[in-house]
């Protein structure tokens, strides 16, 4: 008891640490202005904040379109179990860039000219459309949770009679703003080094952005089943993993095939900073889990499972920064490292995700689906239908 | 059409007295101290390479990836030339800081509510029919202004009289697609800081190619998905033929009542 109620202290104690650090990073922030709180510059515009609180945060937050394709879709609705927590972390996921990009942009209280000035030659312009329209996807689809918490059921059944047409919005919204993240960066051919740089960039942040969906889906099961003691669906969290673990495959193909139709091969084996850390992102990202959850045994152990998915998310998060800022550090001709106020707010912004989402969990029916039946009755449905048929024949 | 206008930089002629950014900050009323980087408060410099000086400054790109990049249009190309930049648009993103291939764009860090600062090849003063503040300030003509084409067909005829002190080369012609601020040297231009491997073509076309085909992979993946979700879902399929046999059951079930 004893224990457990130090190690309660000892989080509560890092949070709040963290907490206020962020506080008072957010004040020098807005008060005193970028170049106060960050170690952003002329040479490096774009740092920590763009490149993991946006970039990074919204391709984690991919398993929300991933579990709501799958199970809607293309009804494999086995999955059905994972698919509200994994909109839930979409949700807020997709809150917290929002949140975070306050931070970053320099006039942030002009954020919504995004609105009504329009430019669609501009990469930017449609990625902020996209996640503004798919916020509110995510809103619209996560709200029957809400609603069934108030038992508003009229609402509910309007909002499962467009289930079909939101999901499908919301794929199409995903996959255009997955993809256009790359695109963003293949307007600087020259600064961004070239073994990130690629016409295919926007296909490489689509399919990644797909793994690491299925690759969080599976870590925040296993989290939740630790902090909530609750089972795990070990087959269905197997099963999303082979799913990651084929997208990797197709990831790396082509990466393969970019690097050879570019020439640039001769790249990987050049004694530089940059490869050191392409290839930290390979292994811990691609190879790693590959090897690891192409296997049976470790797919469908607790451990080996949950160990291939956070590699497969840290090595998202590595490829991700090495875009966004390793890539550019020999243009720059000098390095770049986030001051401690970046690094707070980042933290805090993150700490703040755990905590929604562990009250989330606690107060709504995330993860007891099942107890829900009657307000989405697919699964079983199905398969009585299936035992009526084939008793009437 | 307005004729394009743009500026001649002959590097032979520059002595680096620094003319040019006196009367650059006069006209844009920022503050007077010499400096050596372009920032907020410089938007023309020079560069010293072994006793060469190099005017850097916005480049008034023909097609600007500014331009292109920025979300909310904060940028604009004018007819002329200059490419302006508005700061009741802009919400700071800093893409086109991130973008420029010239690294020009300059931010006011030390600002709460910063703006995104760099040349403005003086477009009041152009719209008055007078030439930018700094050409007008060049004692040695090393920057000259006019017609983008005339001063072109200048430079080169500047290269074919003087070969062998002039590199073959115009910078500023090609380079991105092609760029309102041009540059002749004796110095071969690598080694004067200039980026000499730049694309030629301009690029906002390299994401226009990723933008343009937003329409195809909505249609397409719209169809395929809903495509998908119609044949996946064969519940519905299921349940009416469960309808229809049971009709049939029934049928046959009243026929053999009735028989009895
Ligand atoms: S040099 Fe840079 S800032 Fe100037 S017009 Fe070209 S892209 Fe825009
Ligand atoms: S910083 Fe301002 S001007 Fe530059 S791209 Fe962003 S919104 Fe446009
Ligand atoms: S054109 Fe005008 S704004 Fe640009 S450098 Fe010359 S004086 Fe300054």
């Amino acid at each position: 008891m004893k224990q457990i109620l130090s190690k309660i202290t000892f989080w509560k104690a890092t949070a709040g640490l963290i907490f206020t650090a962020g506080l008072y990073a957010t004040y020098v922030r807005f008060v005193d202005g970028l170049g106060a709180s960050t170690n952003l510059s002329d040479d490096f515009p774009w740092g920590l904040w763009v490149g993991f609180d946006v970039i990074t945060g919204v391709g984690l937050a991919a398993g929300g379109f991933t579990l709501a394709a799958m199970v809607h879709v293309f009804n494999l609705k086995r999955f059905e179990p994972v698919v509200r927590p994994a909109i839930l972390t979409a949700f807020l996921g997709y809150t917290l860039v929002i949140l975070g990009l306050m931070y970053d942009l320099g006039r942030p209280l002009q954020i919504w000219h995004a609105i009504i000035m329009w430019n669609p030659r501009s990469v930017m312009f449609e990625v902020a459309w996209c996640v503004m329209l798919y916020t509110t996807v995510l809103a619209l689809e996560f709200s029957p949770v809400v609603l069934e918490k108030f038992k508003l059921t009229k609402t509910i059944k309007f909002i499962k009679r467009i289930t079909i047409p939101l999901v499908i919005v919301g794929v199409l919204l995903s996959t255009l703003h997955q993809s256009s993240l790359g695109s963003v960066y293949l307007i600087a051919p020259d600064k961004l080094y070239g073994l990130w740089y690629s016409p295919y960039l926007p296909f490489f942040f689509y399919i990644s952005a797909i793994a690491v969906g299925c690759a969080m889906v599976i870590v925040e099961s296993f989290l939740s089943a630790r902090a909530f003691h609750r089972g795990l669906e070990m087959d269905i969290l197997a099963d999303i993993a082979r799913v990651g673990v084929v997208m990797l495959g197709v990831y790396l193909s082509f990466k393969t095939v970019d690097l050879i139709e570019r020439k640039a091969l001769g790249l990987l084996f050049l004694p530089r900073y940059e490869t050191y850390l392409y290839w930290l992102e390979m292994v811990v990202g691609v190879f790693g889990p590959m090897i690891l959850l192409a296997q049976r045994k470790f797919r469908e152990n607790h451990n080996g499972l949950f160990a291939g998915a956070l590699m497969i998310v840290v090595g998202f998060i590595i490829n991700r920064m090495n875009t966004s800022i390793t890539g550019f550090e020999g243009w720059a001709g000098k390095g770049y490292f986030p001051s401690w106020m970046e690094l707070a707010v980042t933290l805090s912004i993150v700490v703040f995700g755990f905590v929604a989402f562990a009250l989330a969990v606690k107060y709504l029916p995330i993860f007891t689906h099942a107890e829900h039946e009657e307000l989405s009755p697919p699964a079983d449905e199905w398969a009585k239908d299936l035992q009526t048929v084939s008793q009437l024949r | 059409m307005i004729a394009k206008k743009a500026m001649l930089i002959d590097i032979t002629l520059c002595v680096g007295c620094n003319a040019c950014q006196v009367a650059c900050k006069e006209e844009n009323g920022l503050s007077d101290k010499e400096e050596q980087i372009l920032s907020p408060t410089a938007y023309t410099v020079l560069h010293e390479f072994n006793g060469t000086y190099v005017r850097r400054m916005c480049q008034h790109c023909v097609d600007p990836t500014c331009v292109s990049v920025c979300p909310v249009g904060a940028f604009t190309k004018t007819a002329a030339g200059p490419v302006l930049y508005d700061e009741n648009k802009c919400i700071g993103c800093r893409y086109c800081m991130q973008a420029c291939p010239f690294q020009v764009p300059r931010y006011e860090w030390d600002n709460n509510y910063p703006r995104v600062q760099k040349c403005k090849f003086c477009a009041s003063r152009l719209e008055k029919g007078l030439q930018p503040a700094c050409a007008e300030a060049c004692p040695t003509g090393a920057t000259k202004f006019g017609d983008r084409d005339d001063l072109i067909r200048e430079a080169h005829e500047r290269i074919k009289a003087e070969p062998e002190k002039y590199v073959n080369k115009v910078y500023g012609l090609e380079e991105v697609g092609g760029t309102s601020i041009l540059y002749i040297s004796s110095v071969p231009f690598e080694e004067l800081g200039f980026k000499t491997n730049l694309s030629k073509i301009p690029l906002p076309a390299l994401t226009w190619n990723a933008l343009s085909k937003i329409p195809t992979v909505v249609a397409v993946g719209g169809v395929f998905l809903y495509g998908v979700w119609w044949i996946t879902n064969r519940r519905t399929e299921v349940q009416q033929l469960e309808a229809k046999l049971r009709e049939m059951d029934d049928r046959s079930n009243g026929h053999e009542t009735s028989n009895s």
